[in-house]
């Protein structure tokens, strides 16, 4: 797993990104990937609770929320705005 | 409506009762809007159960439509058909008829959020390769409008092997006969074609059934191919052949190589999801309904926050302030008959026993029917509405800095009403450390059978001053709420720091938008709840009652009598008129007292008496205790009857006994800090058989349970003991 690559943790509020890797090895993020966290989605980071964490997405019209040391798992391209 | 019901059926074959024709299960993901709309299908035709063996609740209704009975089994809220949890375990198990004493069902009603057709089609391609018929409720539709969400129903319908999709509003019941009517057609349906998602698995499941010699289904096929054998499908599984086992480790290997399987069946599926999409669903303009105004409001961080407080206080106002008008009519009421069917059935152990006993102690239980109507008519609204996963998520950092995690805070407001349910919520919490910290936490938030206790200690010895917009009363209640939730926060601290020292794995939480809770599901869930209540006023209260009863009216003094005799005649030498009446009862109290006092409970409560002498408690508070450890709302039942003969019966109301109540000196029990002792003791203590059987059945030993009943003991005893002595001091 990168360090420095884009991670779903730096995506800014409003910005969308799209998933490029998982990690897998983890059971738990595997979990996560049944939830549709999964290489290739589309996904905005719409909010987040006070202190900046956890943090909210949507991906397709759906509303989840990770915490940002979990977002880490999940590397993305963001997507210019606008799109 | 139908030519079926113009056919004259021979007399031999009309059932006494409808018979049930079919049985369909009702899957989908959880907030889909499935049980709304399971409501709406069945009404009040319902039951609720439990799975052998387990304590998740079963829930199933009937269906009539056009004369034929089919029943509908409600099952758990579920992602994947591969099970991660007891709830998903049961669904799964439930479908493919692995369950224990029932059949697969006859056919699927699949309901699909309009809203999140994402998660929605990944579960409808598992259910696609059940080879069952089924019918899917595109629920939502109204919310997917206002969203900008556009669906070829056509389209969707062939992409999922020409399933049949039928369009509902669950709220309004727009579509609800169409769908009635394809569910009673269910079982004489061909079930969708297989769809090709993933030729490689297809084929593999397809190897695997060859191998097998029992007749293994498909979808069993692939599910093995996916979870291998685990402990939850172990007792299935083990009728494989050796050599299917083998095949099975072969084929693994062969398709997922490295990749956890998981993780594989999740890319697949997803994939075909995210195309199947572009071509059935597109996007419209989005309207600006409330609903985009309220998620606006609550995702500000700071706003959102102090919101959730601000609802929290409102709740226990309300709880507080609206039930009071009814509370006191009602309490009326039991007085009032106590004392008439006193005066008709006249003195002696019956007119007793059903005036003091049942009437007195049942009475009191009721009165607390209305808070606690209020208090699940709000939990219930807030968790229909999506707000309590709003909750979690706002609270998700505080709680852990405590070592909890956000899914925590819904066993713990779920614990405000009961603790049992809440114990068993904590079965979202994947990580063990985690989920034996909130079991241990839960029982001190502030349960619906706590509250009847506050609400009288309050009502009687707290002043209904104003105190900005709420009454002091209010804000007492609202004091030990939050006494409770700290106490609860602070146990999981200590724990976490201690005995569930560990790592903090991975978490997430879905978060649905909000809808408008459907009324007829919200009366049905509380309808639930009352009968529940009253069942247990009618049983273990009402049994506790009478046995307390008899132990504070046995065994009759003789001597007391013979005095009372004495003192009537000395009266009656010297007094007359009104003043003669006045005497009379104030002699028979007296008398009242020295009996309850030298009764089978009075001698308990003395013997009692010096441990808990300490805290401020004479006799009368001890025994009640004492008789409450069983199931803490007892208490109120057992103070109505241990005062309904003591020498404060001229006091029409409990709460009036309570304040005249005296020791020998002439000096009130009920003093201030006796009474804030008595509260922190009721907030702590863990005053409840069931709470303790939900945590030993959870945490599979009698560890758990004996601990969480000896801490929250101690702590209840220290924080009555340092109230009274600092207070009184």
């Amino acid at each position: 797993m990168k360090i420095n690559g884009y991670t779903l943790a730096t995506l800014k509020k409003g910005q969308k990104g799209i998933i490029q890797s998982v990690d897998a090895s983890d059971p738990q993020v595997q979990r996560l990937m049944v939830l549709g966290l999964v290489e290739g989605t589309e996904i905005e980071h719409t909010s987040s609770a006070i202190g900046g964490d956890p943090i909210e997405f949507r991906l397709f019209g759906c509303g989840i929320s990770l915490r940002q040391e979990d977002a880490r798992f999940f590397q993305v391209a963001p997507v210019a705005a606008g799109d | 409506m139908t030519k079926a019901s113009e056919i004259r059926v021979p007399a031999n074959e009309i059932a006494v009762r409808p018979t049930i024709e079919s049985s369909v299960a009702v899957v989908g993901n959880p907030n889909s809007g499935k049980s709304t709309l399971f409501n709406r299908l069945t009404g009040l035709k319902q039951r609720i159960g439990n799975y052998p063996g387990v304590t998740v609740e079963r829930h199933t209704g009937v269906l009539s439509f056009d004369g034929k009975q089919t029943e509908l089994v409600d099952l758990p809220g579920t992602h994947s058909l591969s099970a991660h949890s007891l709830e998903e375990q049961i669904a799964v198990d439930v479908i493919l008829g692995r369950m224990e004493g029932s059949m697969a069902p006859d056919g699927i009603l699949a309901v699909l959020d309009a809203t999140n057709l994402y998660q929605g089609l990944f579960l409808l391609q598992q259910l696609v390769d059940l080879n069952l018929p089924m019918v899917v409720a595109l629920t939502m539709t109204d919310a997917a409008v206002q969203a900008g969400i556009e669906i070829d129903v056509d389209a969707l319908g062939a992409a999922l092997g020409g399933v049949k999709i039928c369009t509902v509003i669950a709220t309004t019941g727009f579509g609800l006969d169409k769908l009635r009517a394809a569910i009673t057609e269910l079982p004489q349906m061909s079930p969708p074609s297989r769809i090709s998602v993933w030729p490689e698995l297809t084929a593999a499941a397809e190897q695997l059934r060859a191998v097998a010699d029992d007749d293994l289904a498909f979808a069993e096929s692939e599910r093995l191919l996916i979870d291998g054998i685990t402990e939850r499908n172990k007792s299935f599984a083990s009728a494989l052949s050796a050599e299917a086992v083998t095949k099975l480790e072969e084929l693994r290997r062969e398709i997922f190589g490295d990749e956890p399987p998981v993780a594989a069946e999740a890319r697949v599926r997803y994939n075909w999801v995210r195309k199947t999409l572009q071509s059935v669903q597109r996007s419209a303009p989005k309207f600006h309904s409330w609903r985009t105004r309220v998620t606006g409001f609550v995702n500000q961080p700071v706003a959102g926050t102090v919101g959730l407080f601000v609802v929290m206080a409102v709740v226990f106002q309300a709880v507080f302030a609206w039930a009071t008008p009814i509370m006191d009519l009602i309490d009326g009421l039991a007085a009032t008959l106590g004392v008439r069917v006193g005066a008709l059935l006249g003195d002696g152990a019956f007119s007793s026993l059903i005036a003091d006993g049942v009437i007195a102690g049942v009475g009191s239980v009721i009165i607390f029917l209305p808070q606690i109507l209020i208090l699940f008519l709000f939990i219930i609204l807030l968790e229909d509405s999506g707000y309590l996963a709003r909750a979690a998520y706002l609270m998700d950092r505080t709680m852990r800095s405590v070592g909890l995690s956000g899914q925590s805070i819904i066993p713990m407001i779920s614990s405000f009403a009961c603790a049992v349910p809440g114990i068993m919520a904590t079965r979202v919490i994947p990580n063990r450390r985690d989920r034996i910290a909130t079991i241990l936490a839960a029982p001190f938030m502030t349960c619906s059978a706590r509250l009847p206790v506050y609400a009288l200690l309050i009502s009687a010895f707290v002043p209904a001053t104003q105190v900005g917009f709420m009454n002091l009363q209010g804000l007492v209640l609202f004091g030990l709420y939050m006494f409770g939730i700290v106490m609860g926060i602070l146990t999981a601290l200590l724990m976490r720091k201690t005995a569930l020292r560990g790592p903090k794995p991975p978490f997430a939480l879905m978060l649905p938008e909000f809808r408008r809770p459907n009324l007829q599901t919200v009366l049905i869930q509380l309808l639930g709840r009352v009968k529940v209540f009253l069942y247990r006023a009618g049983t273990v209260i009402f049994t506790v009652a009478v046995v307390v009863w008899a132990l504070a009216y046995y065994p009759r003094s003789e001597i007391i009598g013979t005095e009372v005799e004495k003192q009537r005649q000395v009266a009656a030498y010297s007094l007359s008129g009104p003043e003669l009446a006045e005497e009379y009862d104030h002699i028979d109290n007296l008398a009242s007292a020295a009996q309850l006092e030298q009764s089978w409970l009075g001698r308990a409560g003395k013997t009692v008496e010096p441990i808990f002498r300490p805290l401020g408690w004479d006799w009368r508070v001890s025994a009640a205790v004492i008789a409450g450890f069983p199931a803490r709302e007892v208490v109120i039942a057992v103070l109505g009857t241990v005062y309904a003969v003591g020498d404060e019966a001229d006091e029409r109301t409990l709460s009036g006994r309570l304040k005249a109540s005296t020791w020998e000196d002439g000096s009130p029990v009920f003093t201030l800090p006796m009474v804030i002792g008595l509260l922190i003791f009721y907030a702590c203590c863990l005053q409840c058989a069931a709470t303790l059987a939900v945590i030993r059945r959870e945490t599979n030993g009698w560890g758990w349970p004996v601990f969480a009943w000896a801490y929250m003991t101690s702590i209840g005893y220290l924080g009555a003991l340092l109230a009274f002595q600092i207070g009184s001091a």
